[in-house]
């Protein structure tokens, strides 16, 4: 089997596999772990700066990839946007958002390190987590900034886009990818990583965005019945309040679930 | 009408010692974990004084609670649904962790594994959160009993508004205990501020919960409850909160905090109230008619057209029975003694107090004045401003008005009763002054001194037909009795993984008797062992010793 089909149709497919499997899985047996485990409570002044502007940046980021991968080039030209007028948008704005992730991202990192009661409760899956996220952003802002710094830009809607949707139309063409510049298709290859890697850790927040409670009515009733045959409570039952150990003035990761308390 | 039953609590500030067992017995059974070391879901806090969270009550800065619109809506005070959502990332306003404190332990390992030296060692202060030395510099109650005196009572909310007038007087300083809950309250904010809708109030029985498979940890909540009473686990990163002690309610007992109550000065009732009319009530224009607006959505069990409302919502006849005896309902409507707390912050809070006469006693003692005097008290309630402005302030939106007139019931009541205790003649113009009758001030002093258990807390079990759809009686499995198969919890992935076995209508007996007889449950059916924790000391427990061998086995004791 050759490279390319490796690259860009079995590994993509079994990272989107891990990624549906994981989250069906997460979902089903990790309920209680499904959250942002957010450290506000430890540190609020730097996070009230870096996490809004990671959290837009990065939404900002998603919208530009859905126009960009999923939309057509004929579409966007059927409606009159030249070539030349969507490249400087999407340069521009994915510039702006790209700097504005990566900074919200630096500011976060550098708190977590920094702020002790962060650190502490920063697991090794955390840190696994922002070494493939950072590696995402990195090599595709790096990508956006060479092709247009470097070169005069590049049409990956020529080539990455029609790709990434034939892989959706079961008819994947990994031809496609083969001649797109080293930036691009690592930033491509780590993105699938990042998928494949997401169910299992606390970026699953994300598939949980609240939109439902602009609809919903304030406050919720709920009978004893609705839910049948609820689980008992285990996890954060863990026993008696712990101090995180320290080992070499490293702390190490807090335990959910330890000794048995009870 | 839409009848709904709500289990409903009510305070006697005035036999509160501040003894904190009710807040230490609370934590021992739900918070005694980590990421919850510094959450205490029943504190005492000591009035005046800043609370737990510091100047909770502050709303213009912790942005609690309701607030109503121009066009006489309610909306949440931190804002309505969209501005939720785009502060999700940093929620402006959650109280950090130095404003409940930071939890700590003792290093007491260091007293057995120091080296030899000339010092002897100490167990150094370390944090709960960093593992780091620290300075234990606040609590859930560093000012108590007045501790840190002025300097700290001055940051007190309440007292702020009304001290102004009366800061001069201060120095006469008074000094009551305010044991909190969650409120559980008719119109709650924390589930109206919570994005995933994970808190809920249930249907039955009105206590709000959350649950913890929904909570996505957006904290949201925190900021919505203007009691501060949701907390955020930081190790799992849910929200947890006074339950009630549903598990317990369940089987008709009374909560944790109410079952071990030194003062005996809680109690547990239901009420029943027009859900339709809730919305309305809290949103009436002035503050100060939240009180009577909220008492006006309580509908009276002994009214048959009510029984009848009440069961056509299907609600069971033994709890519309046990709404008719609520101790609650006598205190908040028949007596009108108890006043709910803040109920400006309009969320119908569900936790009421009887407003203490004592500071007043204790200036008319320390004055020289007759303290037991019906004259003198009621003299003195109108006269003493700090007390009724400040408890005015409390529960009443600071009309003075009501807490006068609970403070007038309870001097009556003490003055009626006291010529009783010293034989002289009833003097029935004192319960007239009061608008009440001789009668009833017997039965008031019955209700507040000497009722019995059952009397204090009147709790209808759940219906053992629902036992299977119940949440979770207690938070074991089922199975996990000493010696039982699901005694070491153990799934495929080690310990505690897999799902359990949830509560069955199979094994609800058992565990209902498990939680309420003298003696333990015993299945009988396995080689057992014995957990010494849960030992009384009585008798011998089977399994505690090896079983006896007959002598002329060779082995023998």
């Amino acid at each position: 089997m050759n490279t390319n089909v490796l690259l860009w149709v079995v590994y993509p497919y079994l990272a989107i596999a891990v990624l549906v499997g994981g989250l069906i899985w997460r979902y089903r047996y990790d309920k209680f772990g499904w959250t942002t485990r957010s450290s506000q409570l430890y540190e609020s002044a730097v996070l009230r700066w870096g996490s809004p502007m990671f959290h837009f940046g990065v939404l900002l980021v998603l919208i530009g990839h859905v126009g960009g991968l999923l939309v057509p080039k004929s579409w966007t030209e059927a409606v009159g946007v030249t070539e030349h007028t969507y490249h400087l948008t999407a340069v521009f704005v994915g510039t702006v958002a790209g700097l504005c992730t990566l900074i919200g991202m630096a500011i976060l990192i550098a708190r977590r390190r920094l702020t002790g009661p962060v650190f502490a409760a920063t697991t090794r899956n955390d840190k696994a987590m922002y070494v493939v996220l950072a590696a995402v952003i990195v090599l595709g802002l790096w990508a956006t900034v060479k092709a247009n710094v470097a070169g005069d830009g590049y049409d990956y809607r020529q080539t990455v886009s029609p790709w990434f949707r034939s892989l959706f139309y079961l008819s994947p063409d990994p031809e496609l990818m083969a001649g797109v510049p080293a930036s691009f298709q690592a930033h491509v290859l780590a993105a699938f990583a990042l998928f494949a890697f997401w169910p299992f850790t606390r970026l699953v927040h994300a598939f949980s965005a609240p939109v439902g409670y602009l609809t919903r009515p304030y406050v919720v009733y709920r009978s004893r019945d609705a839910r049948p045959g609820l689980r008992p409570a285990r996890r954060g039952w863990g026993g008696p309040p712990s101090a995180p150990t320290t080992r070499r003035g490293t702390p190490a990761r807090p335990t959910e679930r330890s000794r048995g308390g009870r | 009408m839409r009848v709904m039953a709500q289990m409903a609590m009510v305070m006697n500030l005035d036999k509160c010692i501040g003894c904190h067992t009710c807040s230490v017995t609370c934590k021992q059974a739900w918070t005694n974990r980590s990421g919850v070391e510094y959450v205490w879901f029943n504190n005492v806090e000591s009035r005046p004084g800043q609370g737990y969270p510091r100047t909770y009550q502050d709303q213009e800065r912790w942005q609690g609670g309701w607030v109503r619109t121009r066009s006489g809506r309610l909306k949440p005070r931190a804002g309505g649904r969209l501005r939720k959502l785009l502060g999700i990332f940093a929620n402006p306003k959650l109280p950090a962790m130095r404003d409940y404190y930071e939890p700590w332990t003792y290093d007491y390992e260091h007293l057995l594994s120091a080296p030899a030296g000339e010092d002897t060692p100490v167990a150094r202060p370390k944090s709960l959160l960093t593992g780091q030395d620290t300075k234990v510099t606040w609590s859930a109650n560093w000012d108590d009993s007045l501790a840190g005196g002025n300097e700290i009572a001055a940051g007190d909310p309440v007292l702020r508004q009304v001290a102004d007038r009366v800061r001069q007087e201060y120095e006469k300083a008074f000094l009551f205990f305010l044991p909190r809950i969650c409120e559980h309250c008719l119109n709650p904010s924390c589930a109206a501020s919570c994005p995933s809708g994970a808190i809920y109030k249930r249907a039955e029985d009105g206590i709000v919960l959350v649950d913890q498979d929904r909570c996505r940890g957006w904290r949201m909540c925190v900021t919505g409850c203007p009691y501060k009473k949701v907390y955020f686990n930081h190790r799992t990163g849910k929200a947890e909160k006074c339950t009630f002690c549903f598990p317990r309610i369940e089987i008709g007992q009374p909560t944790i905090c109410s079952e071990t109550c030194v003062g005996r000065l809680r109690y547990i009732g239901l009420m029943l109230y027009d859900a339709d009319a809730v919305a309305a009530a809290a949103a009436v224009k002035d503050e100060t008619d939240l009180y009577a607006a909220q008492r006006s959505v309580f509908l009276d069990p002994r009214d048959p057209r009510v029984a009848a409302e009440a069961r056509a919502a299907g609600i069971p006849d033994d709890w519309i029975e046990a709404a008719a005896r609520s101790p609650v309902w006598d205190l908040i409507m028949r007596y009108e003694v108890a006043l709910p707390l803040h109920p400006e912050y309009r969320t119908m809070p569900m936790v009421w107090y009887i407003p203490p006469l004592s500071p007043v006693v204790d200036v008319l003692r320390d004055t020289g004045h007759d303290g037991e005097n019906a004259g003198n008290l009621f003299g003195a309630v109108d006269a003493l401003r700090i007390p009724v402005e400040y408890l005015a302030g409390l529960f009443t939106a600071g009309d003075p008005a009501p807490v006068r007139a609970v403070l007038n019931r309870l001097a009556a009541m003490r003055a009626y009763q006291r010529r009783i205790n010293l034989g002289e003649p009833r003097n029935e113009s004192i319960a007239t002054a009061v608008g009440m009758t001789g009668a009833q001030l017997d039965d008031m002093y019955r209700l507040l001194a000497i009722a019995k258990y059952e009397e204090r807390y009147v709790i209808p079990a759940a219906h053992a037909e629902d036992a299977h759809r119940l949440e979770q009686l207690g938070t074991e499995c089922s199975l996990d009795y000493d010696g039982g198969p699901g005694m070491y919890q153990t799934g495929p992935f080690g310990e505690a993984s897999g799902t359990a076995v949830p509560v069955q209508v199979e094994t609800f007996h058992m565990l209902r008797s498990r939680q309420t007889a003298d003696a333990g449950t015993d299945p009988g059916d396995q080689p057992r062992r014995v957990n010494l924790l849960n030992w009384d000391g009585k008798g011998r427990p089977a399994g505690l010793f090896p079983p006896r061998r007959d002598p002329d086995d060779g082995g023998g004791q």
